[in-house]
């Protein structure tokens, strides 16, 4: 019975959703990471770079707090400390940036792609890092001369610039004119952009390859010495919802984007495939076969968590515009209730498929003045809010049952395999509060 | 600009949130970009805070430059003084607002608050975390403190003190003044008011009704005691009571000042250290290499409790915290050491893996760099995390911190006797290597790979082993095998020998012999 029935779009919507839903827009004190964060999910990604901010005590204090509070290894970032010397002009910013990244590749001579980050205070000194990387790379890079070159990049992941996982979008934007060119002719390749965990990247590279689309890359790729050729004939799907500046990017070099809902989930998932699939002309009876196992494993591992979630409230405070894909996911798939979904910023463009999909009665909001936002919480008592980790522990002690949004950002939830992780994230929560008796 | 992968203290706008948070009826306006809100996490997951520290951020993004930040931070003011109706408020910048130059004091001031509001300027590219705490509770205590208010006569009542230092994410703050108001209650001394830690902007106006200030925490209570001492002439106990020893010269100090009877709060029959320590089960404890480094007050504090009251040879003793540089080198010379100043944690493991410690009392980071190389280790300092946060009293100061210091210090070198044994029966089927642990149920457990002794400590030498020596040190305890081994390699390096045999592990060991 699972047959056709199962692999119809399952998700018809009645009406337009929140298509065309207003939307709250709040600016004030906001409880967001900046983007130097997404170093912290970057750097195990990219096994051949490093991340050197051009920053303050406070941005090295915000990375390590950030990646797990304590570091184990030795990360492949780190952080150039601006001193009153370099403002007060007693050094020279560029002068001193040389000596760190020599000392720095001296002790990391691995190093294929260095990435010279910027920073509030050095977006407000106008230290300019485009020029200090063309430069650095001129003597480091490929062509230098060196067998091995370290090629040298820029992007900002400023606070004043970027929210959280907008950083990834700079970053990812940053490689993009570094992508080789496609040789006119080739036949069309997929393009995967987003980060995703290695083993979640391997379960997508598998289904591409039954569904017989051999040419997939990966931006960011393992290693970014080798990054996917782009071109006309490169069609991309987005494995995250944060990534405009990038999508910007990729059309100007030709590339086209296939919309399509985010891969959360059963339906976003087989959604998500679908969208290559019609792209590369690929068969419905094939794209089933292929398709259907992942999709009923999905949803037998979501059907754990349905009992627990279904009719449930939920609320998400702005934190990493994965947002509204994932109210998406819980409202359609697992029948949570969405009472206030809060967004840094709403890409209308790249949610219009998400949109259509969320209840019309959700609140929408862009934006955040957390003061006023927690007073619609209290208002509201959701029976679960998504929040970041400086607020979980204070909304718990009013009796608010919290899930840390970082963990959405840290954690493989992408793809059939990971549908049921992603619920039960979700209702674990609400399990524990149900559990204790202390 | 200085090269950082790691550091041990934040920035100075964090000290002041440290004490902000600590405080009860204080709010903090803090001009900062979006993403400086990260500090919040600090106090409500490490430290499990039920409340968000009482921080409201102007959070202006790029777009507000240049047009109205001033104003931002104008209305963010008002609504937090609004909103929260705070005793003081608190306003500074974090280090992006200092470039912009909004003038935060002056912009706070034309708004005539009915609070009393305290500017901050922290410079935060030359000052750190500790610094910035100390500042903003001395500026607190200078501006709040009546100077009209004195100690009423005693006529027989008890002298009253102030407890100045604990702090929001302190290393057991929390549990560390529970002790001294003990230990002072025993010599019929009472506290006039325990702060930053729990006081409110009221309680400050009454400091001067104390006879004398006790700083627990130089770091963050000495410059507000300096100042108190000048102002109302409060003498200041700056004796940090932390071992047995210190905690008796503590009581000394507080009894010469008071003109108290110190014997009946000496004589405390629940200071277990000295007889555990006196214990001949303590004997393998003697001549132990430990290496200290933390904040300047723990790391001496434990230097003497390890040479005096635990018998071991301090290998390495250092501070991340320049401003007590000096207090540093003193106590470094008292050991015979070069102190090791620095908060490049690098520079530290390389000090650690030159001084081949048999213990590492450090920070969190210690902790790793220990874990490394396979060393036993204990935290006993800042900063700090969410392990060093536990929910059973566990005080480093007074007589039960030092009950406390003697089981945390101790434990891990009993795991390593444990070891130790486990290597002498490996032979027996039973303790094999390959049998893993005996309280994993024998199971040769993958975790196997996790106990063994990380290859930290690698031959670097040139010289080649025979085969009966290389056999030989491995029935060395494998916590001083490393040691065992460069020992031998420097000795037969410096003998000129060209291999190194069974003689040469003897003769180094010989030579070494302490």
């Amino acid at each position: 019975m699972s047959g056709e029935t199962g692999l119809a779009p399952a998700i018809a919507p009645t009406d337009t959703g929140c298509a065309d839903a207003p939307v709250l827009r709040e600016r004030g004190q906001r409880a967001v990471f900046c983007g130097l964060t997404g170093i912290v999910w970057l750097h195990r990604k990219m096994q051949d770079a490093f991340f050197l901010v051009v920053g303050s005590r406070t941005c090295a204090h915000l990375l390590q707090s950030a990646a797990g509070v304590m570091i184990f290894a030795e990360p492949r970032f780190a952080t150039a400390i601006i001193e009153e010397r370099d403002l007060a002009g007693m050094a020279d910013c560029h002068d001193e940036l040389d000596r760190i990244v020599a000392q720095l590749l001296a002790r990391r001579p691995e190093i294929r792609t260095l990435f010279l980050v910027g920073s509030c205070p050095s977006e407000v000194i106008k230290l300019d890092l485009g020029k200090a990387a063309q430069r650095l790379d001129r003597t480091l890079g490929t062509h230098s001369g060196a067998a091995m070159g370290t090629r040298v990049l820029h992007y900002s992941g400023s606070g004043i610039e970027t929210t959280f996982t907008e950083g990834e979008d700079a970053c990812l934007a940053a490689l993009v004119p570094h992508m080789p060119a496609a040789s006119a002719g080739t036949a069309p390749a997929l393009l995967v952009v987003g980060t995703l965990p290695d083993v979640v990247e391997d379960q997508f590279r598998r289904l591409f390859t039954e569904l017989g689309i051999d040419q997939v890359g990966w931006l960011p790729a393992r290693q970014l010495a080798d990054l996917p050729a782009v071109g006309a004939h490169t069609r991309f799907l987005l494995a995250q919802p944060f990534l405009g500046e990038t999508v910007r990017a990729l059309q100007n070099r030709g590339a086209r984007h296939l919309p399509a809902l985010f891969p959360f989930g059963a339906e976003g998932t087989t959604e998500w495939l679908r969208a290559a699939a019609d792209a590369f002309g690929l068969c419905p009876m094939q794209f089933n076969r292929v398709v259907a196992p992942g999709r009923e494993r999905a949803k037998r591992a979501i059907a754990h968590s349905q009992d627990r979630l279904r009719g449930k409230r939920i609320t998400f405070l702005p934190d990493s515009q994965l947002e509204v894909p994932l109210a998406r996911f819980l409202s359609t798939e697992l029948g949570m209730v969405p009472v206030e979904v809060g967004t840094p910023y709403l890409h209308r463009e790249l949610m219009a498929r998400e949109l259509p999909l969320l209840p019309s009665a959700t609140r929408i909001s862009e934006g955040q003045h957390l003061d006023r936002q927690l007073d619609r919480v209290r208002a509201d008592r959701p029976d679960l809010t998504v929040c970041g980790l400086g607020l979980a522990n204070p909304l718990e002690a009013e009796g608010l049952s919290t899930k840390w949004a970082i963990e959405l950002v840290f954690s493989p939830i992408h793809g059939f395999d990971q549908a049921g992780d992603l619920a039960d994230l979700f209702a674990r929560p609400l399990r524990r509060r149900d559990v204790l008796r202390v | 600009m200085q090269l950082a992968v790691w550091t041990y203290e934040g920035p100075p706008h964090v000290g002041a949130m440290r004490v902000a948070t600590a405080m009860d009826g204080v709010h903090y306006v803090l001009h900062a970009p979006q993403g400086d809100t990260y500090a919040d996490l600090l106090f409500t997951m490490i430290e499990r805070r039920d409340r968000r520290p009482p921080v409201t951020y102007t959070t202006f993004q790029a777009r507000d430059l240049g047009k109205d930040t001033a104003a931002l931070l104008q209305d963010a003011i008002r609504e937090a003084a609004v909103r929260f109706a705070p005793q003081a408020l608190l306003v500074g910048a974090s280090c992006t607002a200092e470039l912009i130059q909004d003038d935060p004091a002056g912009l706070a001031e034309a708004l005539d608050l009915p609070c009393p509001v305290i500017p901050l300027e922290l410079p935060s590219y030359q000052r750190k975390e500790n610094w910035g705490a100390a500042e903003t509770f001395y500026r607190m205590v200078r501006q709040l403190a009546d100077p009209a208010v004195r100690p009423a006569p005693r006529d027989g009542c008890r002298p009253l003190a102030n407890l100045l230092g604990p702090c929001a994410l302190g290393f057991r703050h929390r549990d560390d003044v529970v002790e001294v108001v003990k230990l002072l209650d025993s010599m019929g001394i009472g506290v006039n008011c325990v702060a930053p830690l729990g006081a409110s902007p009221t309680d400050l106006r009454t400091l001067g009704r104390a006879d004398f200030n006790v700083v627990l925490y130089p770091e963050i209570g000495m410059e507000a005691a300096r100042w108190l001492g000048r102002t109302f002439g409060q003498p200041m106990i700056d004796v940090v009571p932390i071992g047995m020893g210190a905690t008796r010269d503590f009581v000394q100090a507080v009894a010469a000042l008071t003109g108290i009877d110190p014997a009946p709060a000496l004589a405390n029959p629940t200071a277990r250290l000295p007889w555990w320590s006196r214990s001949v089960d303590s004997t393998y404890l003697t001549g132990k290499r430990v290496f200290i480094f933390g904040d300047a007050t723990h790391a001496i504090a434990a230097a003497r409790i390890a040479r005096d009251e635990l018998g071991f040879t301090v290998c390495g003793l250092g501070c991340y915290n320049r401003e007590f540089a000096r207090e540093m080198r003193a106590a470094a010379a008292d050991h015979g050491l070069d102190p090791l100043i620095t908060d490049d944690h690098l520079a530290v493991e390389a000090a650690i893996h030159a001084a081949a410690p048999e213990l590492v009392l450090g920070t969190q980071m210690e902790r790793h760099i220990a874990k490394r190389m396979g060393l036993p280790c204990a935290v006993i300092s800042a900063p700090v995390h969410v392990q060093d946060f536990p929910a059973r009293h566990s005080p480093q100061m007074g007589f039960e911190g030092a009950n406390v210091i003697f089981d945390t210090w101790v434990h891990p070198l009993v795991m390593g006797l444990e070891e130790h044994l486990l290597a002498m029966f490996r032979d027996d089927f039973e303790f094999s290597d390959a049998a893993g642990p005996s309280h994993l149920h024998a199971q040769p457990a993958p975790a196997q790979a996790a106990m063994a002794p990380a290859p930290a400590i690698v031959s670097q030498a040139d010289i080649p082993w025979t085969s009966d020596a290389e056999r030989e040190l491995r029935k060395v305890p494998f916590f001083v095998r490393g040691k065992a081994r460069t020992n031998t390699e420097r000795y037969a390096s410096l003998e000129g020998r060209v291999q190194i045999d069974i003689a040469t592990l003897y003769d180094a060991k010989a030579h070494y012999a302490r």
